[in-house]
């Protein structure tokens, strides 16, 4: 198989999933066959061909460093799933 | 003629002329969604109260003589972008309960051209999937035939204008997901060229692809659409400086002097349903008919987007898509004590299969070892495709072919092959990767009554031909008049 059941695992765990047994080994099958899919472009020789990463050339779109326009704090809290005194709360992490 | 199936241009002018009023336009949209969205599910948030209202201030505006071609028109919107105090849930039970505090630009600017925003649409969850059946909350069918997906992601959108539960729509496209649906459903759809239209308040899934458009019932109405959204805007640093010409001005003299290319990669490919090609190949004769001379062309690799495609637009998920982390918005499984416990849990729970699917595949190909093998390579393939679309328009001025392989297909059949839903993506994902405008307009029927589309594509900053081009064709084969059966 292209990817494994470990490596399925691993990739979830780096990507802060958790897959269960049964999805695993289903997950392993159904990315194996489109990596196989994938492996295509193999025979494609790209030597000394520059890379993508965005369709349109832009430079650098710079800015004056202005404070306008920002959310009122209730207004970015208002959707966190707990808050307390203005801040985001999270598990204990220490 | 019901208010409801009218068009934006034609509503645009009665409401002008004072003949009929918003509120009654928006009331007739209102009994239309709740007399068949029930069969259809194209809705996830109908905002009556709010529309009602909204109708109500453009009406003044109309009264007060302040009116644009947009104001009092009765629009959807799909679920990923944001509307303030208004759920926005990217079809995604990780943002079930999501209100945005603020306006994507979009929505700002319809808002200030006065357009009445009736609701939120449903489709595949954050975008990916080509047949809406990949929501998180509910199927969308196909008005033309309920046993049929209405394509995606845009599904419903398309579905929407097409049964006529509104009057235009925004969809966003990143490998397809306007052009697709549009086709599918028998609506105009454009994704115009990146980074022509702000991306700001839209959802991420793939940042370098996405791009947001209108679909609606004539190819006019798209360009309306189009010219109330396009233009620079200073929050997204993609989006370009470019003049925007009044795309609504579409020169409908003839096709004199137009050179068309058809690619040969796209005649000859595999699956292609006969039907589809029947109808592309007479649309091809009606555009030569009207004056525009036809050559072959060459994107020789077509073969190979579809994997570039499946490398690139994962990999941008998988860290676009790491911000749910359960803290600042969204679903948190509250169960877990542990920090990393709750970002797994929630994230687990939150996305759906295919969000979890491309999240492993872009992860996998983003990680180290695999990096060049994958991404690297697929980057690279992407500078051979946008070389051959530049080699073609060096030779025609617009590209036509078809939009989707098939017409619609059942519900549920490719629901555990995603390999084949990809595929069928074909003729639509070049386009995102090489960032050129394409716009899907109707071009024929299959014999068991499925709309089939028509693509044409244009060279960078563009759509003027596009429109040009499938004005003239939607003219002269006249099957916008056709609707869908709810009763």
């Amino acid at each position: 198989m292209k990817i494994t059941q470990d490596e399925v695992l691993h990739v979830a765990s780096l990507a802060r999933l958790e897959i269960d047994d049964a999805d695993v080994d289903r997950f392993a099958g159904q990315v194996g066959t489109i990596l196989d899919y994938v492996d295509t472009l193999k025979k494609v020789d790209t030597t000394g061909v520059p890379a993508t990463s965005h369709a349109i050339t832009l430079t650098n779109a710079f800015r004056e460093d202005e404070v306008k326009g920002q959310l009122d704090p209730e207004d970015a809290l208002a959707n966190a799933p707990e808050k307390e005194s203005g801040a985001f709360v999270v598990p204990k992490i220490i | 003629m019901k208010l409801h199936e009218l068009t934006i241009e034609q509503a645009g002018g009665l409401l002008k002329n004072k003949e009929i009023s918003s509120v009654e336009l928006t009331r007739a949209v209102l009994a239309r969604i709740e007399a068949v969205d029930g069969k259809v599910g194209a809705y996830l948030t109908v905002d009556a109260d709010g529309a009602m209202d909204q109708a109500k201030a453009a009406d003044q505006r109309l009264a007060g003589g302040e009116a644009g071609p947009l104001t009092g028109i009765p629009m959807g919107i799909k679920d990923l972008m944001c509307t303030r105090g208004l759920r926005t849930t990217c079809a995604s039970k990780i943002l079930e309960n999501y209100v945005p505090p603020y306006d994507a630009t979009v929505i700002a600017r319809l808002k200030a051209a006065g357009a009445v925003i009736v609701g939120k649409l449903n489709m595949d969850e954050f975008a990916m999937g080509s047949t809406t059946e990949h929501s998180g909350f509910q199927v969308t069918r196909n008005p033309w035939n309920l046993d049929r997906i209405p394509g995606g992601s845009s599904g419903g959108s398309a579905a929407a204008v097409a049964a006529d539960m509104c009057l235009g729509a925004l969809g966003s496209d990143t490998g397809g997901s306007i052009r697709q649906p549009a086709s599918h459903c028998g609506v105009v759809g454009i994704k115009p060229t990146y980074g022509r239209v702000s991306r700001f308040g839209l959802v991420a899934f793939a940042s370098s692809l996405d791009q947001i458009g209108p679909l609606g019932k004539s190819v006019t109405d798209c360009a309306i659409m189009l010219d109330a959204i396009a233009g620079h805007d200073p929050k997204d640093s993609t989006s370009v400086p470019e003049p925007v010409p009044v795309f609504a001005d579409i020169d409908v003299d003839g096709l004199t002097g137009v050179t068309i290319g058809i690619p040969r990669e796209y005649t000859a490919a595999q699956g292609l349903d006969p039907q589809v090609g029947a109808a592309v190949a007479q649309a091809v004769k009606t555009i030569e008919s009207l004056g525009a001379r036809c050559v072959e062309v060459s994107l020789p690799h077509t073969d190979y987007a579809v994997a570039a495609y499946y490398v690139i637009a994962p990999s941008e998920a998988s860290s676009n898509l790491a911000r749910y982390d359960g803290v600042k918005y969204g679903f948190r499984d509250k169960e877990q004590a542990d920090l990393l416990q709750m970002y797994r849990s929630t994230r687990s729970r939150g996305f759906g299969p295919e969000v979890q699917r491309r999240i492993i595949l872009g992860t996998y190909a983003l990680s180290a070892g695999y990096y060049d093998a994958y991404y690297g390579k697929a980057s690279q393939i992407r500078t051979l495709i946008k070389k051959d679309f530049a080699a073609a328009f060096d030779r025609c001025d617009a590209i036509v072919s078809p939009v989707a392989p098939t017409p619609a297909y059942g519900i549920g059949e490719t629901l555990d092959d995603p390999l084949t839903m990809y595929l069928s993506d074909i003729f639509t994902l070049s386009a995102n990767l090489a960032g050129i405008p394409g716009l899907s307009v109707p071009c024929g029927v299959s014999d068991d009554g499925m709309p089939i589309g028509l693509q044409v594509m244009g060279r960078h900053f563009n759509e003027t031909m596009l429109f040009k081009v499938a004005r003239q064709l939607e003219a002269q084969i006249a099957i916008n008049d056709r609707k869908p059966n709810l009763e």
